[in-house]
């Protein structure tokens, strides 16, 4: 049984735990301002909010419903353009109609539903930040000029004096119902908020499941036919923490909550732009750091991250708990080193010293919301004598399985950093790695690509130490 | 809702459909409600590119859970056959499969998941034949779907040995997936024996007809009704008809309402796609940069089936000199049948991929000669008293005042200076500026196809109703026939009601296409209003006792005399009106005057008249990684006398980025055996709200428009995706910028591979050319 709020209405269901939330909304429940275009979350017109009781009020997230398991709205209120719409036009759809931000309407009510979760998030957002909360929503008609001008509008017109829910009602923004949503979420039993022990499902190798957006992305009628366990919101699983040193993020963690993790964001370079470069806003808000190591994909954005952090997993099976190198998880393509059983708990990393650069760069056909073609991440630390201290490579994109780049990061540590010693170490990369020609590029691009963003890694590390322009154009 | 009142007196901007559409609550093909049991279809398609069927097992599939039956091209009744130009496309494939993605049979089931199981089950023995997915491949194995065509004006061989410059090469551009957001579906509806479909089609006469092919009925037999689509761009022009002509099929056999909406998977997989074309250039210019000659030959990718292919063809043709006078021309084309899925029409039909191919001679002779692009595109651009290859003479040419004005307004001097300057003082990063100019033609380029038919009611309280062939798809066609009605009749926007595109109410109409829509649908709705509207003036004259020299007119819901306003309001007028028993419905028609066009001496006058427009696109291209930004697109576009600016900047920005996409980012790749390897949206990109430049200035260009445009607004649909013609050639000036001695590509797109390999002079796949 699932309770959950649809708008206004609550709603329990027998439906499916795995089954998507969008079939749900739009078969079951006859609600069709939310539209199916791509059923892989690559487009935001399902885009629904999802609130979550945090203390006394709701903090919504928009995510994509064609993906989302059903199951992940147990004792949450989704919000979808239904239950927006008040008798008149919201100042966010007055916006998209006036500056003609809508064409052919089908992309429309996903753009208003991302827009009007903005607004939520307690803080008055300005253009910036509404602007970033549709970079997950495509639009294959109006070239999206009219919609930034919208949103213009919108960060224009909002109250400014006592911004808040109560505003937001007032000025017709949201409907008045939204003023009783904390109370009726705290009415809900919701075991994951309680920390209650979380049902053990009868099979021995149950299919974990978290954001959705990856299993409902390649396997909806699998995981809606399957007993699944899901494990988004276990509180357990949840979290950016330091512990001695040791950052510990828990598996369920969101890419938006390490986003907004202070702890987790002092470890990256602010000039990477790394959340930028990793899917979009509704995708953040539903994957998880787990999925992505799991999905075990050769290009996973995180997981080439948490490479050249010298990652552990933690690994648990209900009774025991191991912890291993992320750099030894990898067996091969697709396969890891993880009994059906066990289930990814934590990954954990010493936090860099200040005196450690870290960098991480992607190449995808599109900037944003892309798969790579090729990902890369370093730790370096290069000393004043210019010996390099420490050397962490990692490379997605050209080998089977996430690679740390084990010989050219030992071919680097503890040598004289010079522009001779980097040409040797990029060669011997060459020989370290074997991407294959598929729709993300051909191998021969693979090999450059990699070798040029090693190249940005080192700028960044050690500008005016080599000259890393004498040594891009190879040969 | 929020209707603010419209004022009769200021033309209206933006789309009547935005507030429904913010909303959520306007009605899109999966939207309607369904009728109790109904049925839910699902294709069993090729999983190869070629090869004979020997046999196909469907027994487990037909026993499976839910299932009601198996539909094959043995249960047509009709004709096997949904090919529209050529007969050469069956709906269900018989002996031989063309394309992966073919459909082959038909499962019928309860649920969509039992159909999509049963489909799942249907097993098909098919013996592989060896697949071409290359035009010129297709060329050399004589593997044409129509005939080849040829345009010639002027001695060409003549011209070439009079000019002082001559270059020549080859050039790539590739498909384009639509990916309009709603995907391809219908939904068929058994009624007293005849079968009513609700299609996603801009084209519902078309689905009409082929479902009554299939079928073996009557055309009266088949009412099809469209309300809105989720964006067509030409993807549901003719192939929507398959699927339509499939729930037909099932609905009208079993009784029982069909419903078939395609997964975005299956859309992608099945549909076809914008044409790929290679084609070879050579270009003769004198020694003030004049082009004396040019000549090109254009393989285009038809894809199994000739869907549209001979018209795209055509279009290809009349656009290959783009907005330039070429004296001596000798164009030349093959429609070349591949095993990919049908290519069909995609915004710009064929136009974008010819006007590529002078842009890449025009840019590979400014490089080899040391001057701008721009000095070549300036000094040729098109005259009135020019004339094109076709035959047609230029009239109320916009070219030049479109570019002039695009430089003087923009300042492209300084602009240029700017990109020097940032070029000679930055290492890895460069800036490019190209100015693109544009001509497209408008009307269909069969000049049978340029008419239309419309009907108004005016109901007893005043209140009117039309309804019309155009089909409503975020083109604002519906706003601009509602703007016609209400003008004619000088009456507020709310006071005019538009139905549904509906066959039984607008018959034989043309697809809403080749940017012709508005101006057909529109003049044809103007006639039927002016009828109504003889009539009331009839009546009136007599009510007023006027003579023969007063003037009457409709403003601001009332009725003026020699500009007076009069004590007798619409309202009152058209009671007085329907008392006396006067018609107060009209049936409009509008076919395009003076145009024409000879095949067999390829010359005429096929245009009503001609867009313009000049772009200037401004690039960063990141020269260490090889990736890319825009930082400005400046548009001077003619519009003409814009009716409603709103719907029409639309149009520009919106064709600005869809151009931009398929030159840039979106590269559809198909495996040597056929098989689509881009055929999800995770990996086949379209711009997303980065992609765009990060500036966008449209300059509307006062312009007198044209006679034959309604009320003189000319048409935006297709004319402005050709601006993003502009950013391949913005790119490659950056990378030039880099690296002086790239290698010479016009393989578009443009693709960070692309440009990593032009920026490092690296041999890389698909870059031969």
């Amino acid at each position: 049984m699932i309770e959950f709020y649809l708008n206004e209405r609550k709603i329990r269901t027998d439906a499916p735990p795995g089954a998507g939330l969008l079939g749900f909304i739009r078969k079951e429940q006859g609600l069709k301002g939310a539209k199916l275009v791509c059923q892989e979350g690559e487009c935001a017109a399902c885009a629904v909010l999802v609130g979550a009781l945090k203390g006394d009020s709701v903090q919504y997230r928009s995510m994509c419903s064609c993906i989302m398991p059903l199951a992940n709205a147990q004792g949450r209120h989704v919000v979808t353009i239904e239950g927006i719409n008040g008798a008149e036009l919201t100042p966010v759809q007055q916006a998209i109609a006036d500056c003609h931000g809508s064409q052919c309407g089908f992309c429309t009510p996903g753009f208003v539903v991302s827009l009007t979760g903005t607004l939520l998030g307690g803080r008055r957002p300005g253009y910036g930040q509404l602007r970033q909360a549709i970079d997950g929503n495509i639009c294959r008609c109006t070239g999206y000029k009219s919609i930034e001008r919208a949103a213009q509008r919108i960060a224009e017109e909002l109250p400014a004096a006592d911004y808040g829910l109560e505003a937001l009602i007032r000025e017709g923004y949201l409907p008045a119902y939204f003023r009783d949503m904390a109370a009726r979420l705290a009415a809900i039993a919701d075991p994951t908020r309680q920390g209650l022990p979380e049902e053990e499902t009868a099979s021995a190798a149950p299919l974990f499941l978290g954001g959705g957006t990856d299993l409902l992305v390649q396997a909806p009628r699998k995981v809606q036919h399957s007993a699944v366990q899901p494990v988004f919101n276990q509180p357990a699983l949840k979290g950016v923490r330091e512990e001695g040193g040791r950052c510990i993020i828990g598996a369920a963690a969101t890419a938006t909550d390490l986003q907004e993790s202070e702890l987790f964001q002092s470890v990256l370079n602010p000039a990477d732009g790394f959340f930028h470069l990793l899917s979009s806003t509704p995708i953040r808000n539903m994957s998880t750091v787990g999925g992505n190591l799991i999905n075990a994909s050769p290009i996973g954005d995180f997981t080439i991250l948490f490479l050249a952090l010298d990652s552990d997993v933690r690994l648990q099976d209900g009774r025991r708990e191991r912890t291993l190198p992320l750099k030894d998880f990898y067996l091969d393509y697709k396969k890891m080193d993880r009994r059906p059983e066990e289930r990814l708990a934590a990954i954990e990393f010493d936090m860099p010293k200040k005196s450690l650069c870290f960098s991480f760069e992607k190449v995808s056909a599109r900037r944003n919301l892309d798969i790579a073609s090729v990902n890369t991440a370093a730790l370096l630390e290069i000393g004043g004598d210019g010996a390099i201290r420490t050397a962490h490579l990692s490379a997605g994109g050209v080998g089977p399985i996430p690679m740390y780049l084990r010989r050219t990061a030992a071919f680097l540590k503890g040598e004289l950093l010079d522009e001779e010693l980097l040409k040797a170490a990029l060669a011997a990369m060459q020989e370290e790695i074997a991407p294959i020609s598929d729709a993300r590029g051909s191998a021969e691009y693979k090999r450059l690509l990699l070798r040029q963003l090693v190249l940005a890694h080192f700028q960044k590390a050690a500008a005016g130490r080599v000259d890393v322009g004498s040594l891009a154009l190879p040969g | 809702m929020n209707k603010k009142a419209t004022p009769t007196t200021r033309p209206f901007s933006g789309n009547l459909d935005a507030a429904s559409h913010t909303r959520g609550q306007s009605l899109y093909l999966d939207d309607i409600p369904e009728y109790a049991g109904t049925l839910y279809a699902r294709a069993f398609s090729s999983p190869v590119a070629h090869g004979r069927i020997r046999s196909l097992d469907c027994e487990a599939a037909a026993r499976a859970e839910g299932v009601v039956r198996i539909f094959t091209w043995r249960d047509i009744p009709g004709e096997n056959q949904v090919g529209n130009i050529v007969p050469d496309e069956p709906l269900l494939a018989e002996e031989e499969a063309h394309y992966i993605g073919q459909p082959i049979a038909l499962a019928v089931a309860e649920t969509a998941e039992a159909a999509e199981a049963a489909a799942r089950q249907i097993r098909a023995d098919i013996e592989e034949l060896p697949a071409v997915t290359d035009a010129r491949e297709a060329f050399r194995r004589g593997q044409l779907l129509a005939g080849s065509r040829r345009f010639e004006m002027g001695d060409v061989e003549a011209a070439f040995a009079q000019c002082k410059y001559i270059f020549e090469g080859t050039a790539h551009t590739g498909g384009q997936e639509h990916v309009y957001l709603e995907p391809q579906g219908a939904y068929a509806l058994p009624r007293e024996g005849k079968v009513f479909i609700h299609s996603s089609t801009q084209g519902p006469t078309q689905v009409q007809r082929a479902a009554a092919r299939v079928l073996g009925v009557p055309m009266n037999q088949v009412e099809v009704d469209v309300t809105r689509i989720g964006g067509g761009f030409g993807g549901k022009e003719d192939q929507a008809s398959p699927w339509a002509a499939m729930v037909a099929l099932a609905a009208y056999i079993l009784k029982k309402p069909v419903k078939y909406i395609l997964s975005r998977h299956e859309d992608l997989l099945m549909t076809g796609k914008r044409h790929p074309y290679d084609s070879d250039y050579r270009i003769g210019l004198d020694e003030g940069l004049n082009i004396l000659a040019y000549e090109a030959t254009f393989y285009q990718n038809g894809g199994a089936a000739a869907d549209l292919s001979p018209a795209v063809l055509e279009r290809t043709l009349f656009h290959a000199t783009n907005s330039y006078y070429v004296p001596n021309a000798r164009l030349t084309a093959h429609c070349c049948r591949t095993n990919i899925a049908p290519s069909t029409a995609f915004r710009g039909f064929g136009g974008p991929q010819g006007m590529f191919v002078i842009e890449a001679a025009i840019h590979h002779a400014a490089r080899s000669l040391k001057v701008d692009a721009a000095d070549i595109q300036q000094k040729n651009l098109l005259e009135d008293g020019h004339v094109f290859p076709y035959g047609q003479v230029v009239r109320d040419s916009e070219a030049r005042r479109c570019w002039m004005e695009n430089i003087k307004r923009n300042d492209i001097a300084a602009l240029r200076d700017e990109v020097r300057q940032y070029n000679a003082s930055h290492q890895f990063s460069k800036k490019g500026l190209h100015l693109m100019p544009v001509c497209f033609g408008i009307s269909f380029t069969n000049t049978m196809m340029n008419h239309a038919r419309a009907l108004v009611h005016v109901y007893s309280d005043g209140s009117v109703g039309i309804s019309t062939g155009a089909v409503e798809m975020g083109q604002g066609a519906n706003t601009k026939m509602v703007q016609v009605a209400a003008r004619e009749f000088g009456l507020r926007l709310e006071q005019v009601r538009i139905e549904t595109t509906n066959t039984t109410r607008v018959a034989n109409t043309s697809p809403s296409a080749a940017s012709a829509t508005s101006d057909l649908n529109g003049k044809a709705l103007q006639d039927a209003c002016g009828q109504v509207r003889e009539r009331l003036f009839g009546l009136v004259r007599e009510a007023l006792g006027l003579s023969r020299e007063d003037t009457i007119g409709l403003r601001d819901n009332t009725v003026r005399v020699n500009g007076e306003e009069q004590d007798m309001s619409w309202q009152q007028l058209i009671q007085l009106a329907f008392s006396r028993r006067i018609n107060l419905s009209a049936k409009g028609h509008y076919a395009t005057p003076e145009i024409h066009f000879d095949k067999t001496t390829e010359k005429g006058h096929p245009f009503a008249y001609h867009v313009y427009g000049t772009a200037a696109l401004l690039c960063t291209v990141d020269c260490l990684r090889g990736i890319y930004s825009f930082d400005a697109a400046h548009i001077v576009h003619d519009f003409g006398s814009s009716m409603n600016e709103g719907v029409d900047l639309g149009q520009v920005e919106g064709g600005l980025a869809q151009g931009m996409g398929w030159m840039t980012m979106e590269d559809l790749q198909h495996s040597p055996e056929g098989r689509l390897l881009s055929r999800t949206l995770s990996n086949y990109k379209i711009p997303d709200l980065y992609s765009v430049p990060a500036e966008v200035t449209v300059h509307f260009l006062g312009s007198e428009g044209s006679e034959r445009a309604i009320y003189k607004s000319k048409t935006t649909g297709e004319p402005p995706l050709m601006y993003g013609i502009g950013a391949y050639f913005a790119l490659y000036g950056a990378i030039l910028a880099f690296n002086p001695e790239a290698p010479r590509l016009y393989h578009a797109p443009m693709t960070p591979e692309r440009v990593l390999g032009l920026l490092y002079g690296e041999k890389m796949r698909g870059n031969a050319g």
